[in-house]
């Protein structure tokens, strides 16, 4: 199993911090017929961030999203992975170069246990001849590493690998779902709306995972509704309005009641790139 | 929401009911079942058995016993394949069908056009392995519903098979011994076991080792259970599905094999009831019709039950009409105890 990794700073494409974004995206644009999904949107994850991505419906944030993780392909634009550039024609392309993404749905699998959910699709197999003529799974091992992946996050509800998805409550799903991906994403980790259908317990014991994993120098791509949740965990906050960037701004610099306004049109920030209209 | 009780603090009444609440015993039970599918057929079995002894000690004697494994040993082969695509979600009403193409297939070019016994039975496996990677080339190429697919590769197997053999049949002994192998018996204790009750065995060893133990196997449940998830979590999810429909017609082709070893005869009139007889052991055997649920040991359980309860009545001189009735009866009760099982909670 990988481990959460430093990001490589050794990189080519050097930016003004000085720092090289983990994932960068510049000039993306999605289009699909004639409708407008992405109009030329950056966007830059550095190592050990929380960054938020906020906006109304409809203003491109799945597209945004499923860009990042290679269901969708950019009509133009470039990624860049460490600095290098990177193309993605499919999901495992992206899931391979360590971008991994947690789906509202959490694609798990409620019949099977934790652990084989933890390692589906990724099942290790035995040593030896049993593994590699018999073909047969190393369920122990697997187990005990998907126990200390669980723990390394944190979560103590969850005690039995041999329990079945099924029988856990919605927050312990996703934190199963979070713990694949965060024993797996070397790079970057993707949470789309992970505390939309969770109660505030299970909601705060989800933030407090995603805390725990920028703690360990992974980055993390939050989408939110949940403003008091964006505001609790994100370093930087990327507005998206109308298939922009309309602006990225910290928790910090502008209060719960700018970003809404941000969001809306109400308000608009300088040296953003949504007031330079390019026509 | 959890409902667990953190520990210092006091329970309140909604807690107390809900502590007390999980503690009944048929929400217990419906634990157990929920986690071991096979115990309800296991209990079934016994049940059966059991009852059926009482009513005519004849049916605990050791060649009754013998007889009844032999004459199930066909469904259990067919059930095997049954199992596999069932708990993909999917269903197959064209095993016999493919059983029997693959049987008039092996016997004729061996009786009639000379191929050696080892080659035509060769060229029969690979027929009913064709068939089934048609049935899932279908399903997952077309999207067609299995249901659809294998309704109507059931007519055209079927027809094929009379096309190809004339509506004739073949005899034992105009085929090659190598055909009739399946047929041999020998004795241990009592018991009279066939080579083909064997064979069948092996296969479900292999097919359960192959669910339990390797990624394959994994994928199969993850797929039955929600193809979606699957598919986004990196399992190729129409691959898999290819496969165990392939895998299945490999398993009917060897289970025509065995039914020429059992019947001493190659005809295109045999068997025809196969495919709802294997479904109904499956379902019996307690794999769930929804996917993602079940197994072979359920299913090996189920299709000794159905012949039991066949044997049983007949032994007990109960009319073969009102054998019918008790098998439907029992696949409604499995359904229903299944949802039931589903139905858990944590």
């Amino acid at each position: 199993m990988s481990t959460v990794q430093e990001a490589d700073t050794s990189g080519v494409q050097d930016t003004a911090g000085g720092r090289t974004p983990v994932l960068q995206g510049k000039g993306m644009v999605k289009t699909f017929g004639r409708v407008i999904g992405l109009d030329g949107v950056d966007l830059e994850v550095y190592p050990g961030e929380v960054l938020a991505i906020i906006g109304d419906n409809g203003a491109g944030k799945s597209t945004l999203i499923k860009c990042l993780s290679g269901a969708y392909a950019l009509d133009a634009g470039q990624i860049s992975l460490d600095g290098h550039p990177v193309t993605f024609k499919k999901p495992q392309e992206a899931r391979d170069a360590g971008i991994e993404t947690v789906y509202q749905t959490l694609a798990i699998i409620p019949a099977l246990d934790i652990a084989s959910n933890l390692y589906l699709a990724r099942e290790e197999r035995r040593p030896g001849p049993l593994g590699s003529v018999l073909r047969m799974l190393d369920k122990k091992g697997m187990r005990d590493r998907a126990s200390s992946a669980v723990q390394g996050l944190g979560i103590q509800t969850i005690q039995n690998m041999g329990q079945t998805v099924e029988t856990l409550s919605g927050g312990q799903r996703q934190a199963v779902a979070v713990a694949r991906a965060a024993a797996f994403g070397s790079k970057v980790v993707i949470l789309d709306e992970p505390t939309a259908a969770l109660g505030v317990k299970e909601g705060n014991a989800v933030l407090d995972m995603i805390k725990r994993l920028r703690d360990k120098g992974l980055p993390v791509i939050l989408i939110s509704h949940n403003m008091p949740h964006v505001w609790e965990v994100a370093d930087r906050i990327h507005i998206q309005r109308l298939a922009r960037r309309a602006a990225v701004i910290t928790p910090q610099s502008h209060t719960m009641n700018d970003g809404v306004a941000i969001m809306t049109g109400a308000m608009t920030v300088e040296g953003n790139d949504a007031t330079k209209e390019a026509v | 929401m959890t409902t667990v009780v953190s520990g210092g603090r006091k329970q309140s009444a909604a807690e107390a009911e809900l502590s007390r609440r999980s503690q009944s015993p048929a929400q217990r039970l419906q634990h157990l079942l929920h986690a071991n599918p096979a115990i309800s057929p296991a209990l079934i079995l016994v049940v059966t058995v059991i009852v059926f002894s009482i009513i005519n000690p004849r049916f605990f004697t050791a060649n009754a016993q013998s007889t009844l494994v032999q004459q199930s040993a066909i469904v259990m082969a067919l059930a095997i394949g049954q199992t596999l695509i069932i708990l993909t979600a999917g269903i197959d009403l064209s095993v016999g069908a493919i059983t029997i193409l693959a049987m008039m297939v092996m016997a004729t070019v061996a009786s009639k056009n000379g191929v050696p016994g080892p080659l035509a039975l060769l060229i029969g496996v690979a027929l009913g392995t064709a068939a089934g990677y048609l049935n899932g080339l279908l399903v997952t190429r077309l999207n067609l519903p299995p249901f659809i697919v294998t309704l109507g590769t059931l007519s055209i197997f079927t027809g094929l098979a009379l096309l190809y053999s004339g509506g004739a049949s073949v005899n034992a002994d105009q085929m090659p011994p190598v055909l009739n192998w399946a047929g041999n018996s020998f004795k241990i204790g009592g018991f009279t076991i066939t080579t083909g009750v064997i064979i069948v065995l092996v296969m479900y060893a292999v097919v359960g080792f192959a669910l339990s133990q390797t990624a394959w196997g994994r994928h199969i449940y993850a797929v039955g259970d929600d193809a979606e998830s699957a598919r986004l979590s990196g399992i190729a999810s129409k691959r898999v599905l290819l496969s165990v429909y392939t895998v299945a017609g490999l398993i009917f082709g060897i289970a025509a094999w065995c039914q020429i070893g059992r019947a001493s005869v190659a005809s295109p009139n045999g068997i025809v009831d196969a495919n709802l007889n294997s479904i109904t052991a499956v379902v019996i055997g307690g794999t769930s019709l929804f996917g993602g649920r079940g197994g072979v040991l359920g299913t090996l359980l189920g299709a000794l039950i159905v012949q039991a309860f066949q044997t049983g009545l007949s032994l007990a001189g109960v009319d073969p009409n009102y054998r019918l009735i008790a098998v439907g009866i029992l696949v409604i009760v499995a359904v229903s105890v299944d949802q039931w099982i589903r139905k858990v909670k944590s």
